[in-house]
């Protein structure tokens, strides 16, 4: 007689944690029941990313680096489920390498984006890139996997903690991706995820006064409205590859600051 | 502090002593009665007008332009003729050299600039004259070098210019404000039309005669005058990115009227930036940038430090210095070179400061005002200072846009930055302690975009300016500044 499998809860990931949706509700994608996030769940993962931010964004770069290519040595060891649940190994793979290549930006980007200033006067004058805060983040709906971490990584590096709605279609990868990171180092909140209907989620991010950046590179429908909800608090708006890597893709997740330090004796 | 300091500290201010006038001869400046709207190198006959005033004396200058939407759709037309026609095709190192050329007119003509910014705007002459108009001639000189190094500011990007860009800028630094937007425009290689703020529009229509003797090609920068409604038309009509300095009200509603058109956008908008004063701090030099940094240009400054932070060890002192140097400021006549504060720039602007200082005294904050004889016409305000502060009012949440500076203090450097940070503005901040490493650490974690050190409210061309949060995205100066002018491959 064979065995039985086990199967698998597809569930949110929240603050590090695996909850359901508090609203009790799921919707079946990919032949699964999926949970279906709520608008109360959007708010209660701004808050565990808005709790997180602090520590990731002050953790050492070369810290930050080490914990993303964790993420991807997590990926390597799941490859054949996450080929299961996207367009198969060439995704993955692409997935995996993209994270490494992310992870090595975390301490070269200040040297890429920041710079030394000459003004006319007694003072060293710098610009540095920084973190936004929390950045909203509506999925590409395909690639399943490689449209997800094309998005997440370029936000993470940065020290961005993020809030990702996951396509709605595929949602599966997004929760095997939840599974890695839960074991990769990734501090508790720095990344939510959440699965459910696009169009009820996707307005509660865009005007949530506590997330600092939109990105609607994965959006569909009426864009327009979402930015106009946006607008509210002025959120950066990012419009970037769905399956991708760049420096630049990081730089729109990103502020400039600008110091003016005296130089006397 | 030493028996000598104590004694200069409590010697008598000299509040008696009459200066002489020192009047700048405003004899330089010839006005038109008349401005129509610059539009392909042309004076175009506006459809409607209204008059521009000098808000020290409330005396008419000249009759300027109310742009219509036709008007503005004109100018748009022409600079996207100039863009096609010939600008985005002349080489990298021909647009540096106009705007050298530009550079140069505005040094040897900066005495005129100085006056007029004066007399339309209201700031005082050493200002305009120290500030203004030789950092604007600073900032073209600066990104025409860029012009032809473009692809060394962004290797392997393919660097190209978006088209038009329309620009819409405040009435705090009128030819400044002009400067930084419109050099990186055409650094860049796009052409321009500009919005100059309805209460100041003279100095960007004098600038109109800087590029007839740089003989820049005609369309290339194209000037429409106006109100909030010639603002809103450009921001309608066909552009390929709108810059806006201003309100961050005005900045969300040009936000939510651009969503989903891909229109590029930068903006520029408020603040309440905390002045951060450690017990370790030169108390004279802070007490000097603490009054820099609010009473500079009437407060009329979106990067301000109106919110001072003292800490707790070092309050009384610094209220103390800090009272006192209120009362050796003079106000009055912005020609006058002796002037430290100026006019308010419109009677709707000493209105709005006036509702909120009253909002402050309601709300239970101590006001302190020093002894002051006011122009009988104009508009001014007496330089203020608010002590016993609490964060929820609202002179120390809004704002203010004025003279007036709220008081707080803290005990340790955590909550500083906490009671910094709590803002939903993010422009710039300022710390002053002895102590390098702590310079350092504060400004790692103060959320703004510009943070001084031992000083404040300086600029300079090649340091990038601008906001996190509700201050706004996008950087003005430096290389980054030019990255909102360039499309990239």
């Amino acid at each position: 007689m064979s065995r039985l499998p086990v199967r698998k809860t597809y569930k949110l990931f929240i603050g590090g944690d695996f909850p359901r949706s508090e609203s009790g509700r799921t919707y079946e994608a990919e032949g699964q029941n999926v949970a279906r996030a709520s608008r109360k769940d959007v708010r209660d993962a701004v808050r565990s990313a808005r709790s997180a931010f602090p520590k990731w964004a002050s953790m050492t770069a070369y810290n930050r680096g080490q914990v993303l290519y964790r993420v991807a040595e997590m990926m390597e060891a799941r490859r054949s489920e996450f080929a299961d649940l996207c367009s198969g190994p060439k995704e993955v793979e692409r997935s995996i390498d993209r994270f490494v290549w992310y992870a090595g930006w975390a301490d070269k980007l200040a040297q890429v984006i920041g710079s030394a200033n000459p003004v006319a006067g007694p003072y060293f004058n710098f610009t540095v890139p920084e973190p936004q805060g929390v950045a909203g983040i509506l999925a590409p709906q395909e690639p399943p996997l490689a449209g997800l971490v094309s998005r997440v990584a370029p936000a993470l590096v940065g020290g961005n903690a993020v809030v990702v709605v996951a396509s709605e279609p595929h949602p599966l990868a997004a929760v095997e991706l939840a599974e890695a990171l839960a074991t990769a180092d990734v501090p508790g909140g720095v990344v939510n995820i959440l699965t459910g209907l696009r169009e009820e989620l996707a307005p509660v991010l865009a005007s949530h006064m506590d997330v600092n950046a939109l990105d609607v590179s994965g959006a569909d429908g009426d864009l327009a409205e979402l930015e106009r909800l946006a607008a509210d608090n002025v959120k950066r708006i990012v419009r970037g590859a769905a399956d991708g890597q760049s420096a630049w893709e990081i730089e729109p997740f990103l502020e400039l600051k600008t110091v003016w330090h005296p130089i006397g004796v | 502090m030493t028996e000598l300091e104590r004694k200069q500290d409590h010697a008598p201010i000299p509040v008696g002593w009459e200066y002489e006038t020192a009047p700048e001869s405003r004899d330089i400046v010839t006005l038109r009665e008349r401005y129509g709207h610059f539009v392909g190198g042309e004076w175009l006959e506006p459809k409607e007008a209204y008059t521009t005033i000098s808000p020290a004396t409330e005396e008419p200058l000249a009759e300027v332009g109310q742009a219509t939407e036709e008007e503005v759709q004109l100018a748009v037309q022409a600079a996207r003729d100039a863009f096609e026609n010939g600008w985005s095709a002349l080489a990298g190192a021909e647009r540096a050299k106009y705007l050298y050329r530009i550079a140069r007119i505005l040094q040897e003509r900066a005495r005129e600039f100085a006056v007029l910014e004066s007399l339309n705007g209201g700031k005082p002459i050493r200002e305009s004259r120290d500030v203004d108009v030789p950092l604007s001639a600073a900032h073209f000189f600066y990104y025409a070098g860029w012009a032809d190094k473009l692809e060394y500011a962004f290797p392997n990007r393919k660097p190209k210019p978006l088209g038009v860009a329309g620009q819409i800028i405040p009435w705090n630094f009128p030819l400044l404000m002009l400067a930084w937007k419109v050099a990186p425009a055409l650094a860049a290689g796009n052409t321009v039309v500009l919005k100059p703020a309805e209460t100041t529009p003279l100095s960007a229509l004098l600038f109109c005669d800087v590029l007839r003797q740089a003989e820049l090609p005609a369309g290339v920068v194209n000037i429409v005058t106006g109100d909030g409604r010639a603002g809103a038309a450009l921001v309608k009509s066909d552009v390929d990115k709108i810059a806006f300095t201003g309100s961050t009200e005005v900045g969300k509603a040009i936000k939510r009227e651009l969503a989903g058109t891909g229109t590029k956008l930068t903006l520029e908008l408020g603040g309440k930036a905390a002045n951060v004063i450690f017990d370790d701090a030169a108390l004279d030099q802070a007490v000097e940038g603490i009054v820099n940094g609010i009473y500079f240009n009437q407060g009329h400054v979106c990067c301000a430090g109106s919110r001072l932070l003292v800490q707790e060890s070092i309050y009384e002192a610094t209220v103390d210095k800090l009272k006192r140097r209120l009362q050796t400021l003079r106000v009055g006549d912005p020609l006058d070179k002796n002037t430290d504060v100026g006019a308010i720039n419109s009677q709707a602007q000493l209105e709005k400061i006036q509702e909120l200082v009253a909002s402050g005294e309601e709300e239970g904050a101590e006001i302190y005002q020093p002894p002051c004889r006011l122009p009988e016409k104009g508009y001014w305000f007496v330089p203020t200072v608010f002590t016993n502060v609490a964060q929820s009012y609202r002179i120390a949440q809004e704002e203010i846009f004025g003279p007036v500076l709220s008081v707080l203090t803290f005990r340790t450097p955590d909550e500083a930055v906490e009671k910094a940070n709590n803002t939903p503005y993010g422009l710039s901040a300022g710390v002053w302690t002895e102590k390098g490493s702590r310079i350092l650490a504060m400004a790692q974690r103060l959320r703004a975009g510009v943070i001084w050190a031992n000083t404040y409210n300086r600029f300079d061309p090649a340091s990038p300016f601008g906001g996190y949060k509700e201050s706004g995205f996008g950087r003005e100066g430096g290389l980054h500044g030019l990255a909102p002018y360039l499309d990239f491959e």
